[in-house]
């Protein structure tokens, strides 16, 4: 109705842990109140909305009016009273809490392509979904076109699997559909294992009736009766909101038997992931479907040939999926209109790490990796200088700050000796060890590798002991040299894409970062002041006053002194967990290399 | 225990479960997969018990020992790593006392685990206290949280 305002409160797993429900339960509460009410002349009605895009200035409030939008950051429930007496009913916006012009940098280089409709509508909500023009294009589908005409489109739009790999996704299709057979499966990917991403999180907890809708579609194109949604049982929010959608699209026939009168049956089962990364993989993902133990297996046959109980199956991943609605309502030519020649389209990224705007984003494909980090994500944090960017998880690598006039695009990245992946973005700066992060991931694969292949079980345990031994100071001449040999071997052996690229981040942080592999083995110091053999915490006299408050925070008992008299680290009992460091409010806590330099903090 | 176990079966039953599924529940049961559960759960189905403790220990979902009343969960996610989520991670260990290998203390007060990632990076670190979120961890903050919890606890006890 014309005149009406509606309120859109981000909740979103950011949103709710900045406190979104208390903050739409004060809405409701002031909005309910007689005496507002008979302020307040219009219909006002508040909705959760998911995720849009900005969790670091959450909570996020629209106030949309006539087609006009004000949005406030940082909102907390006590801001609440404020906005609905001033701007609801006395039509002035509050100024000082409005988003600044940063805000709408963030948003001006990216393109709401699959996320249109994530974070402005109630994602529990299926009319909500339907009046943005939702389940259109799975009618128009069913109805008026052949399941080939569907995969001719989908080719033409050139669009690509955004889990990681970046197949073709009309091809694999085709691939299922041109298999014999009356039993076929499409299976959607929502076990994001990446750590650092969250893109398909947010879609399913944002939109979760455009997955349901690309699943729909493909099910037709393929001539699936069977849907299953495999889902990280970490992500709570998204299985609930997930699992009432399934219901609404139930109740409005768009699943079930006979959908939408075209006697075409379909329906969709969740699956709860249990904690394993390389479910990921599409072999592995369907034996853990199968109640197995997720080991994946050689290919071919491929999944689209022979698949979940031996059927010819199509997976595809959450965002992949979610474009598809979106690209047979607007037609390929609209989606092949943005990215690069072999990369059509747009690419969510999870953008995270020491970022200034860290959040949810969507660009075109071709965009520059500058242009995401210093143009929507404003820098870096504190000033610092930027070292890196990681992306693509533990299979990707991390590009150095020379290269950041790289498009970002499979190809580009690929030859950076990094890859798109999923989605996630780590941005790292000048206070991050390269070789502890190399650390890092090997430490993640080499938990997470299955174990059936002996390339990645042991490959990956033997890459992880060679970089605990150099970050603790045991680093030998030659490390290097057999990290680099270690890898390639691996990449060539191992069995599945977890051990095939496993080394990647070993060898892209060698390849740009070399000097400090160097200064860990040979100078026996961490120029990063990460490393904790490398480092010590001491306490400066002269700056100490007496406070006790790390006394309080050591968890390990190791600050002996009293009160109004300077404070002593007891290196033996040292954990080095940096507690203090933080914690201490005249900067008395120095963090100091073993031999050399201060760190201030 | 018979009884509530005779429920999962159920559940199994009637929604095309598989193995995975049966340990799902057992886990959100009792907290964690009992032996006695397992075997009486594998005599039943006449599935031999390997086939349960292969997949159990294959996914990280699974526990074999009772875990504590309080459940802290530190992310250590990428985005989490940078922001220092191994620092607060080796306070917490020490502050209660955990070894190396352990991850649930000796009194069952407390249980501390690792999760690869929450998809909460932008507001990292992330710990979780009792499946509550918190964002921006910092270490000092985090120890201020656990020792009231401690407090807590030893508060009851001597009640």
């Amino acid at each position: 109705m014309p005149g009406d305002i509606t309120i859109n409160i981000c909740m979103g797993t950011g949103g709710i842990a900045a406190g979104g429900e208390a903050v739409m339960s004060a809405f409701e509460d002031a909005l309910a109140s007689a005496d507002i009410a008979a302020s307040v002349k219009k219909h006002c009605a508040a909705h959760k909305v998911g995720c849009r895009g900005f969790c670091a200035r959450d909570v996020l409030v629209d106030v949309i009016e006539n087609g006009g939008k004000h949005t406030y950051e940082y909102i907390k429930p006590d801001m609440v009273k404020r906005i609905v007496e001033e701007h609801l009913a006395g039509g002035q916006p509050v100024q000082e809490w409005l988003v600044k012009e940063d805000y709408h940098t963030f948003h001006g280089k990216q393109v709401r392509a699959v996320l249109a409709d994530c974070g402005e509508m109630d994602p529990e909500d299926i009319e909500a979904y339907a009046g943005r023009g939702g389940y259109e294009a799975a009618l128009k589908s069913l109805t008026s076109l052949a399941p080939t005409d569907i995969i001719e489109e989908l080719k033409r739009s050139g669009l690509r699997g955004r889990g990681g790999a970046g197949f073709p996704t009309g091809l694999k299709w085709e691939m299922a559909r041109n298999e014999p057979g009356d039993t076929k499966y499409i299976i959607c990917n929502a076990d994001e294992g990446d750590p650092g991403a969250f893109m398909d999180r947010s879609l399913v907890e944002g939109n979760p009736h455009a997955v349901i809708e690309g699943m729909l579609i493909g099910a037709y194109a393929i001539g699936a009766q069977r849907g299953y949604v495999y889902i990280r049982a970490e992500y709570p929010l998204a299985v609930q909101r997930l699992t009432i959608a399934l219901g609404q699209a139930r109740e409005r026939g768009f699943l079930g038997r006979n959908i939408q009168n075209t006697g075409f049956d379909f329906d969709i089962k969740v699956k709860l992931g249990a904690g394993a990364f390389v479910c990921g993989e599409e072999t592995a993902l369907i034996a853990s479907i199968e109640g197995n133990r997720g080991m994946p297996r050689a290919k071919p046959p491929f999944p689209a040939q022979k698949g979940l109980w031996g059927k010819p199956t199509v997976i595809n991943n959450v965002e992949t999926l979610a474009n598809v609605p979106y690209i047979m309502r607007k037609g390929s030519g609209w989606f092949a209109g943005f990215g690069t020649e072999k990369s059509k389209g747009t690419k969510v990224f999870a953008l995270t790490g020491k970022i200034r705007n860290s959040g949810l984003i969507e660009v075109p494909f071709g965009i520059s990796l500058r242009e995401i980090i210093f143009d929507i994500g404003g820098g870096i944090e504190g000033d610092r200088k930027l070292k890196a960017v990681q992306t693509g998880g533990p299979s990707g690598g991390c590009i150095p700050a020379s290269l950041m006039e790289t498009s970002v695009d499979y190809e580009s990245l690929a030859s950076a000796g990094s890859i798109v992946g999923s989605g996630g973005m780590v941005v790292l700066d000048e206070t991050d060890c390269m070789v502890n992060v190399a650390k890092y991931f090997l430490e993640f694969t080499k938990s997470e590798s299955c174990g059936k292949c002996i390339p990645c079980r042991v490959g990956t345990m033997r890459l992880l002991e060679i970089l605990t031994r150099i970050t603790s100071g045991k680093g030998r001449p030659g490390d290097v040299e057999l990290l680099q040999e270690l890898s390639e071997d691996i990449k060539m052996t191992s069995l599945c894409g977890l051990g095939q690229t496993a080394p990647n981040p070993v060898l892209s942080t060698i390849r740009y970062f070399k000097d400090e592999y160097d200064a860990h083995i040979i100078e026996r110091r961490c120029p990063a002041g990460v490393c904790k053999s490398f480092i010590a915490f001491t306490v400066l006299e002269e700056f100490c006053k007496g406070c006790m408050a790390c006394v309080r925070v050591c968890p390990s008992g190791a600050i002996v002194g009293e009160k109004k008299k300077p404070h002593r680290i007891v290196q033996d009992v040292c954990i080095k967990c940096g507690a203090c460091f933080a914690t201490c409010k005249f900067q008395a806590v120095r963090k100091r290399a073993v031999y050399g330099e201060i760190h201030t903090r | 225990m018979e009884q509530r176990l005779e429920g999962i079966l159920n559940n199994y039953l009637q929604n095309e479960g598989n193995v995975i599924s049966i340990l799902q529940d057992i886990e959100n049961e009792f907290g964690y997969l009992p032996e006695d559960a397992i075997s009486w759960i594998s005599d039943r189905l006449d599935v031999p018990p390997a086939r349960f403790y292969g997949i159990a220990t294959f996914y990280s979902q699974f526990h074999l020992k009772p875990r504590g009343k309080h459940c802290i969960t530190a992310c250590t996610g990428t985005a989490c790593h940078v922001k220092g989520s191994e620092w607060l991670i080796s306070s917490l260990t020490s502050e209660l006392h955990l070894l190396p290998d352990e991850d649930t203390t000796e009194d069952r007060k407390f249980t501390v685990e690792k999760v690869n990632c929450l998809g909460a990076c932008s507001i990292a670190p992330v710990v979780v206290i009792d499946k509550e979120v918190y964002g921006k961890m910092s270490s000092d903050r985090l120890m201020k949280l656990v020792k009231k919890l401690e407090k807590k606890e030893s508060e009851k006890e001597k009640a």
